[in-house]
């Protein structure tokens, strides 16, 4: 059974769309979710397998709807709180 | 939601859990800040540029390049080893009969270390869908008008594996050195949805 990264083939998509001078990064939080990332992994929190396949199984509408470095985020988030390293709630910014 | 303010609320949100990560110890003080501009000090697509305007000058070099792109490319000191974990790499070269193309349809997998940061177009689901079922048309739209007889082979990356293209070599320009030759490839050259 596919999930919903497998697009390839899959119609309906728009038209490609490219950015000149487009920078690595759009915004600093991106640089860091990135670079968190590679920390994770190289701590041995997670593994890179592990990663993907916590992106490719956030929630359909979830995935569709995030950014690349959001479902990066969610992806951490989700391993984090599997692995044990800190509850769900500890993950977010408290709100009052 | 203006854009600004969603991107404020997920920065706070990002150094929340940067911030609980350094005091559980599994964040070091700097860290952070030490990945990012090693990462943007890296790859950068005149490495690949680099390989190909090699393999246009050296026969040898290129039929060793097509046959263990890694171990090749170490003649030119680089190397795929240096992310997370060696990637295998597969360099493909277009001919007047063949052009190549590189996606990666589940995700986003990319050569960094020859390439540099990848662009958004390449990570989108509209490239990672439809360069698979209408490279021609994809190309096309990319200004790349293909003759109709040219085939062409669309590679498909994976965790373990990534593609890079040669480029053919462009007419009239036998009396260039390696360097100029060099500066004539782009990104989208190397992973094939331009023609140099």
């Amino acid at each position: 059974m596919s999930r919903i990264n497998d697009v390839g083939g899959m119609s309906g998509f728009p038209a490609i769309i490219e950015e000149p001078d487009e920078p690595p990064f759009h915004a600093d939080w991106e640089a860091h979710v990135f670079a968190l990332n590679g920390a994770l992994i190289k701590r041995g929190v997670y593994n890179l397998d592990e990663f993907r396949d916590a992106q490719e199984r956030l929630p359909v509408q979830e995935y569709l709807a995030a950014s690349y470095y959001e479902r990066w985020f969610a992806a951490i988030r989700t391993l984090l709180a599997e692995k044990g390293v800190a509850t769900p709630d500890e993950l977010h910014v408290p709100h009052d | 939601m203006s854009d600004d303010h969603a991107s404020s609320l997920i920065s706070a949100e990002v150094r929340h859990v940067e911030a609980l990560l350094e005091s559980r110890g599994l964040l070091g003080a700097g860290e952070i800040d030490t990945r990012i501009d090693e990462f943007l000090a890296g790859g950068t697509p005149a490495n690949g540029a680099r390989i190909v305007a090699h393999a246009w000058t050296d026969p040898g070099f290129a039929a060793r390049l097509l046959a263990d792109a890694n171990e090749a490319i170490r003649e030119v000191g680089l190397s795929m080893a240096g992310g997370l974990q060696e990637q295998r790499l597969k360099v493909v070269a277009n001919t007047a009969e063949e052009h190549n193309v590189v996606v990666c349809t589940l995700c986003s997998c990319y050569p960094i270390a020859l390439l540099g940061p990848s662009p958004s177009w390449y990570k989108s689901e509209a490239y990672r869908s439809r360069v698979v079922r209408d490279p021609r048309g994809v190309l096309a739209e990319f200004g790349l008008e293909l003759p109709a007889a040219t085939r062409i082979s669309v590679w498909d990356a994976s965790a373990e594996s990534r593609y890079m293209v040669v480029p053919r070599r462009p007419a009239g320009t036998d009396g260039l050195t390696e360097p100029e030759l060099a500066g004539l490839v782009t990104r989208k050259g190397l992973i094939g949805t331009a023609a140099v």
